[in-house]
């Protein structure tokens, strides 16, 4: 169990924001992850005054445990109006864990063009990376252990939350 | 009672008929489907999902345009695709149908598509793969005999979710050659499954099964009546090549009676959509006029249609 409690998840997309700003470029365009890192882009489109709609992408068709879990959880269309070509882009997910899911972003981001460059922003980086990935903008670094499980909601009045579960 | 579309665990491991699928399985496959619609928009055609599977298209019955669709659906899911001209090869050679199954799993095959001119071949297929124990390989009807054509009643839905957002307060109107169509029992199943207000079954007593009515349908011999109100307008090929006996007097007879003209289809509801599985036969079934007209979602029908068989076989492949 975590020996302090969970951080407000507002305050850290703020301090998100407040990481990213110093190294923002005119074209640049943030990506969400569905569905806590769509919020989180959100959020950071606001607070960064970003005029760009932001993309968001399901990486349900990227995965690759879908041999193992196949299709079930609803997948949400992706939705990227803007041309990737050539543009930086800022990936965005609410917390990076093993790193697959990102590898399956990147992925699915290339198959709509070439971008000039990603860079990966998220609200907690909770360790135990199963491939050689790493956040550029990180709000929160907590060492959590397997068997928990760090989920980001969107409460009533849109405030985002952060909760722990324990897995057997 | 035992589904043979469903594993021990209630998912979808091969696609039979829609009769008797879960709404929530139908909802299921319309919702990634419109997820795949998008994949056909960008620069890559394709995503990685089936990578390295190999997918046969058995055919035992001439089909080029679901041969087709099947094909670019399985290519844009980057499965390997391999098409079987049975009817000119093996059978031919008098191989039997499961014969013809084994061999190919034998070849490592990950999925059957298979059009059959009798109905229940597909099923037959997967109650052999079952007793083989090989849970690992999925099925999918693409039209066997006059009983089912899923993805076909499956894409339809689909068109109609679009247009129509929802389908309680839809009255729908299939006309034609019901007695021969796989496409309208299938489009019946899934309508009353999904929870249309109507279903209309539009046509001569000669093309319409005995007791349709006890599928839940409101049978309509006058086309007038037929289309009266309705929001969907379904019509079906008259299957020349399925004519045995003198169902019909003439084409031209059939097209005065039945034909959809666009003062036919005034008397459904102005922003009525029309519909065809196609391939159409104009001036039998359909005037021109309104093939061609603003109410015709046709086209778009196809389009959908290869993301409706992504999603089948996406999640099929899955399970």
């Amino acid at each position: 169990m975590l020996a302090f409690e969970l951080p407000d998840a507002e305050t850290q997309c703020a301090e998100l924001a407040d990481l990213i700003r110093p190294r923002l470029q005119p074209d640049m365009v943030l990506v969400g992850i569905h569905s806590g890192g769509a919020w989180v882009a959100r959020r950071l489109r606001e607070l960064l005054g970003l005029r760009n709609e932001i993309g968001l992408i399901d990486v349900s068709f990227y995965r690759d445990d879908y041999r193992a879990r196949g299709l079930h959880a609803r997948v949400k269309p992706s939705s990227i109006p803007f041309d990737v070509e050539g543009r930086p882009l800022i990936l965005v997910d609410d917390v990076l864990y093993t790193g697959r899911t990102t590898r399956a972003a990147i992925n699915e981001l290339f198959d709509y063009g070439r971008p000039a460059s990603i860079q990966l922003a998220v609200l907690a980086d909770r360790g135990r990376r199963q491939l050689p990935i790493c956040a550029d903008f990180c709000a929160w670094r907590v060492d959590l252990d397997a068997s928990q499980e760090l989920i980001l909601s969107a409460e009533t009045g849109d405030r985002l939350q952060w909760s722990l579960a324990e897995h057997a | 009672m035992h589904n043979p579309q469903l594993n021990a665990n209630g998912e979808l491991t091969h696609l039979l008929s829609i009769e008797g699928l879960p709404r929530a399985v139908i909802n299921h496959i319309l919702d990634t489907a419109s997820s795949f619609l998008k994949v056909s928009d960008r620069n890559v055609r394709k995503v990685p999902l089936l990578r390295g599977k190999s997918v046969f298209n058995v055919f035992f019955e001439n089909s080029t345009r679901t041969r087709t669709t099947f094909e670019i659906a399985a290519k844009r899911l980057s499965a390997d695709v391999i098409n079987l001209d049975v009817t000119r090869s093996s059978t031919a050679k008098g191989e039997t149908l499961l014969d013809t199954v084994d061999n190919l799993v034998a070849m490592h095959a990950d999925m059957f598509v298979v059009r059959h001119a009798a109905s229940g071949a597909p099923h037959l297929i997967a109650d052999h793969l079952r007793r083989l124990g090989r849970n690992d390989v999925h099925v999918v009807n693409a039209g066997d005999g006059s009983h089912a054509h899923p993805t076909q009643g499956l894409l339809d839905m689909y068109t109609i979710r679009h247009y129509k957002k929802d389908f309680t307060n839809l009255a729908v109107a299939i006309v034609g050659d019901i007695l021969h169509s796989r496409v309208a029992r299938s489009d019946i199943h899934a309508l009353t499954t999904l929870g249309a207000a109507e279903v209309r079954a539009v046509g001569p007593q000669t093309l319409l099964p005995t007791a349709i009515e006890k599928m839940g349908v409101r049978v309509c011999h006058d086309l007038g009546t037929g289309l009266r109100d309705c929001d969907v307008v379904i019509m079906l090929r008259l299957q020349n090549e399925r004519m045995n006996g003198a169902l019909l007097p003439s084409a031209r007879e059939y097209f005065r009676c039945y034909g959809l003209t666009p003062t036919m289809l005034a008397l459904a509801k102005p922003d009525a959509i029309v519909m065809h599985p196609g391939p159409m036969n104009r001036g039998v079934e359909i005037d021109s006029d309104v093939a061609d007209g603003p109410q015709a979602v046709i086209l778009p029908q196809v389009t959908f249609g290869i993301a409706v068989r992504m999603a089948v076989m996406g999640i099929l492949a899955g399970n």
